[in-house]
C-alpha cells in the first residue's frame, strides 16, 4: 500500500520478482494490460514495450502477511472457519454462518461491498467444496455468484483449466495438448494423465468435484484467548458434548477474567474423526464473561453440531473480545434496579441474526417513512423521541396506496373515498397536515408537498390520507390521492 | 358477624385453590386498567401479571389490528420496564406507541419469518422475568400454544399479549376457538369524542372483555389510550377530565 505516495491510476505498474533466474513480471495493474503487458513476461521487455512503466519488487511476505490479515478480519466477521488461500484469495467455510448475515446472496453482497469500500476489487463465490468456489470466484463471478447446493460440479464444468489450481507449467502442458476446459479433463481418462502429469491432477478434480474432502485449516491467531480438549475415546452423545461445553466455557472464563476480557463473539470448533470440522458461533451484545449465560448460548446450538463417527478435540475460542472490568454499581435502594435484558437479546439474536431483532429510534425527519430508523437492540437509549403533536397512524403502510376521493380543491378533505373496493363517507376529518418534502435528496422532491388528513368514516375507523400537492401548483405534486396509515 | 364467617371461608378456600395452582405472592400482581368500572369486573381488580391475555380487533381491526395494537401498547406502557414486540409483518408505526406512552427506547422488536418461530420467541420472551411486557402478532393459536405461554408467563411473572391479527376477515372466526389465555378481549372503532368544531376527538373504542378466567364477560365504550397508555370513560358516562382537554386542544389546533 502506497497511500498518497501511488501514482495516479492511469500510469502502468507491474511488480516484479525473480523466475528462476530472469526477472519477469508477477502482477500487472489494469493500465499495464492495457498497455500490452501480461504476467509472466520478461521485465526487459515490459519495460522496452512501455514508456514510464512503474516498476515495484514484488514483496510475496508482506502479501501473504496482508492476506492474513484479511483473514483475521473475515474470521471475526463472517466465519469461524476462515483460512488465507495465497496468493490473492481467503476461503471461508460458510455452512452454520449465513444465517447471521440474511442468507447466502447477502452475506457476499456484504463481503463485497466492505471490501470494495477498503480499495480492493473483490470477487466471491460460494459453491460445494473449496475447489469449486475458487474457479468460480476467480473466473465466474460477477463480483458474486452463489451456486446452489448440489449444482457446483456442472458450474464449473464451462470454466478454463487455469481454475483448478494446477501449476502453470501443468495448465500449459495440457493447453497444448488440446484441452481447454475443465468439462474436457473430466471426460479424458485419467491413467494417461496420472502418468504423464503425476497425481496433482486427478486429486484437483476431485476436490472440486466434492469426490474427496479438503479441509480448512483456520487460522487461529495466538492472540485470541482459546482453550482446547482433547478426547482419548470420540465422543457424539449431546449430553456429553454439553459437558463438555461447560467445561470449556468455565475454563475460557478464568482466561478472560486474567486477561480482563469478556466474550462478544465465541467460536466452538469440533474436529471429527473423519478430519471435518464443525463450528458454532455465538455473538453477544456486550461483552460477556458469565459462564452460564456462554454457555446457555452455546447449548442450544448443540443440535446442529453433526458428530459424524465421533468428535475428538473440540476447541472453544473468543474470537472477538472486549475488555470487561469489575464496574461499581450506583445503587438506589429506593428503587428496583433496572433490569437488565441483554442475555436475552444475545439468545434471540443468536437464533434469529442481529438484523430482525432491533429497536426503532427517531429520525429527525417530516416525511412519515423518513422518521423512523433501525437500530441495534444493545445501542444507548438517547431517550429521544418524536416530536410534534400531531396524532400518528398505528399501522403504516409500506406504500401508500392510491385511493379514488371526491375532494373540494384547494384545502378539504374528501368526502367520500374508495379503499380497496370499498367505499367510505368521511364524517369527521383533522388536517391539512403539510409535509414539505425533501429537496436535499432529489431532484423529484424539490417543490413537493404532502397534505394529510385524519379522516374518520361513518363506522368509526380512522385513516391517515394525504394528497401528493397542495392543491394549486401543479409543480407540488401529481393532486392525486392515498392512504399511508390505520388509526386505532 | 354473620357475614364475615363465609366470608373468611371464602378466603381460605381462595387461598387453597391458588396453593393448588402453585402460585406465589409475586405472580398474583396485577396492573389496573385505572378506570374503576374496567377494573371492578376483573376478578383481581386488573390484569393478571404472569399471565397471557388475548386482545383482536373487531371488524376491519381483525386485519389491520390497529386499535388492538395501540389497546396492547398502552398496557405495555403502563406496565414499565421493557418491551418484548414480536411481529410478522412490519407495518407497525413507532411514533404512534411513543404517543401511547410507550418510549422507543423502551421497545426492542423482533421480525419474525413465520408464525411457528414467532410463537418460539414469544416464548423465550415471557420466560424472561425482566421485561415489563412481551407483545406477539399471532393469527393462529392453539390451546397448546397458548398452554405453554400461559405457563411460561406464570413462571416469570411477565405479562404476556397476544395480538390476534389475520391474514383475512374470513380468518377470524378462529377467535371463537378456545385458549389457555387468562383474559380475551377485543377492541373495535367507535366513532370519536363529539366536538363542538368540525375535526376528529378523542378515539373511542368499543372495548368487549369476551373471557375471563374466574370472572364475567363485559362490554365497555371507552376514550383510547392518552399519552401515558391510560383509558378512560367517556365524559357522558362518567365525569371524564381528561377529554375535554383534549378536546379544546384539537379544536384550537
Amino acid at each position: 500500500m502506497l497511500g498518497d505516495a501511488a501514482p495516479p491510476p492511469e500510469t502502468p505498474i507491474v511488480l516484479v520478482g525473480r523466475e528462476g533466474r530472469r526477472r519477469e513480471i508477477l502482477a500487472a495493474d489494469a493500465a499495464a494490460q492495457r498497455a500490452g503487458l501480461r504476467v509472466g513476461m520478461a521485465a526487459s521487455k515490459a519495460q522496452a514495450l512501455v514508456r514510464d512503466l512503474v516498476m515495484r519488487d514484488a514483496e510475496p511476505d508482506a502479501d501473504f502477511a496482508a492476506l492474513e490479515r484479511l483473514a483475521l478480519w473475515a474470521l471475526r466477521r463472517y466465519s469461524p472457519i476462515v483460512a488465507a488461500d495465497p496468493p490473492d484469495g481467503l476461503v471461508i467455510e460458510a455452512a452454520g454462518a449465513t444465517h447471521l448475515h440474511g442468507g447466502e446472496t447477502a452475506m457476499l453482497a456484504d463481503m463485497v461491498a466492505r471490501l470494495k469500500a477498503a480499495g480492493l476489487s473483490p470477487r466471491a463465490a460460494m459453491a460445494d467444496t473449496w475447489g469449486a468456489a475458487h474457479a468460480l470466484a476467480r473466473f465466474a463471478a460477477r463480483p458474486t455468484l452463489v451456486v446452489p447446493a448440489g449444482e457446483s460440479a456442472a458450474a464449473i464444468m464451462s470454466l478454463p483449466i487455469a481454475a483448478l489450481r494446477l501449476q502453470s507449467t501443468t495448465v500449459d502442458s495440457l493447453r497444448r495438448l488440446g484441452l481447454d476446459r475443465i468439462g474436457d479433463l473430466e471426460r479424458t481418462p485419467r491413467a494417461p494423465l496420472a502418468l504423464r502429469f503425476g497425481s496433482d491432477i486427478g486429486r484437483r478434480l476431485d476436490q472440486a468435484m466434492c469426490r474427496v474432502s479438503e479441509p480448512i485449516d483456520p487460522i487461529r491467531p495466538a492472540e485470541i484467548a482459546e482453550v482446547r480438549r482433547q478426547f482419548a475415546e470420540p465422543i457424539s452423545a449431546a449430553e456429553t458434548i454439553a459437558r463438555y461445553i461447560a467445561k470449556l466455557v468455565s475454563e475460557l472464563c478464568i482466561l478472560l477474567e486474567a486477561r480482563g476480557q469478556g466474550a462478544r463473539g465465541l467460536d466452538l470448533l469440533c474436529h471429527r474423526v473423519d478430519a471435518r470440522m464443525v463450528a458454532v458461533r455465538v455473538g453477544t451484545a456486550l461483552p460477556v464473561r458469565d459462564a452460564k449465560r456462554l454457555t446457555r448460548l452455546l447449548a442450544e446450538k448443540i443440535e446442529t453440531i453433526d458428530p459424524g463417527f465421533g468428535i475428538e478435540l473440540m476447541r472453544l475460542a473468543a474470537t472477538i473480545a472486549e475488555p470487561l472490568d469489575a464496574k461499581q454499581i450506583i445503587s438506589d435502594l429506593a428503587s428496583p434496579p433496572e433490569a437488565d435484558i441483554s442475555d436475552l437479546i444475545d439468545t434471540l439474536s443468536n437464533r434469529i441474526g442481529g438484523e430482525r431483532l432491533y429497536r426503532i429510534v427517531p429520525v429527525q425527519s417530516d416525511v412519515p417513512e423518513r422518521s423512523v430508523a433501525r437500530a441495534a437492540p444493545a445501542s444507548p437509549d438517547a431517550g429521544a423521541s418524536w416530536s410534534g403533536s400531531w396524532p400518528r397512524p398505528v399501522r403504516l403502510l409500506a406504500s401508500p396506496e392510491p385511493i379514488e376521493t371526491v375532494a373540494l380543491l384547494p384545502d378539504h378533505p374528501p368526502v367520500t373515498f374508495v379503499w380497496r373496493g370499498v367505499r367510505r363517507r368521511v364524517r369527521r376529518a383533522d388536517g391539512p397536515e403539510r409535509i414539505f418534502e425533501e429537496w436535499w435528496r432529489s431532484d423529484a422532491e424539490l417543490d413537493a408537498v404532502r397534505d394529510y388528513f385524519r379522516v374518520e368514516d361513518d363506522g368509526g375507523e380512522r385513516f391517515w390520507i394525504f394528497r401528493a400537492g397542495d392543491g394549486e401548483h401543479g409543480e407540488t405534486g401529481s393532486q392525486r390521492w392515498y392512504l399511508h396509515g390505520i388509526f386505532a | 358477624m354473620s357475614t364475615s364467617a363465609p366470608r373468611s371461608v371464602v378466603s381460605e378456600l381462595r387461598a387453597r385453590i391458588a396453593r393448588l395452582e402453585g402460585r406465589t405472592a409475586h405472580q398474583r400482581a396485577v396492573l389496573p386498567f385505572g378506570v374503576p368500572a374496567i377494573d371492578r369486573v376483573l376478578p383481581e381488580g386488573g390484569l393478571l401479571r404472569g399471565a397471557l391475555h388475548e386482545v383482536a380487533g373487531g371488524g376491519n381491526g381483525a386485519v389491520d389490528g390497529a386499535a388492538a395494537a395501540l389497546f396492547a401498547a398502552g398496557i405495555a406502557a403502563r406496565s414499565g420496564g421493557k418491551v418484548l414486540w414480536c411481529v410478522t409483518r412490519p407495518d407497525l408505526f413507532a411514533p404512534a406507541l411513543a404517543q401511547a406512552g410507550l418510549a422507543p427506547g423502551r421497545v426492542v422488536y423482533v421480525e419474525c419469518g413465520d408464525e411457528k418461530s414467532l410463537l418460539a420467541y414469544f416464548e423465550e420472551g415471557l420466560r424472561h422475568p425482566g421485561l415489563g411486557a412481551v407483545v406477539a402478532e399471532v393469527s393462529r393459536l392453539s390451546m397448546t400454544a397458548s398452554r405453554r405461554l400461559q405457563l411460561a408467563a406464570e413462571a416469570s411473572g411477565t405479562l404476556g399479549l397476544a395480538i390476534r391479527r389475520w391474514r383475512r376477515q374470513t380468518e377470524a372466526a378462529d377467535f371463537g376457538m378456545p385458549t389457555a389465555a387468562t383474559t380475551r378481549w377485543r377492541v373495535s372503532a367507535l366513532p370519536s369524542a363529539p366536538l363542538p368544531v368540525p375535526g376528529v376527538g378523542r378515539p373511542r373504542w368499543l372495548l368487549e372483555l369476551i373471557r375471563s378466567r374466574a370472572g364475567e364477560c363485559a362490554d365497555f365504550v371507552v376514550e383510547a389510550c392518552d399519552d401515558q397508555g391510560r383509558l378512560a370513560l367517556p365524559s357522558s358516562l362518567a365525569d371524564g377530565q381528561g377529554a375535554k382537554d383534549v378536546g379544546r386542544r384539537r379544536a384550537s389546533a
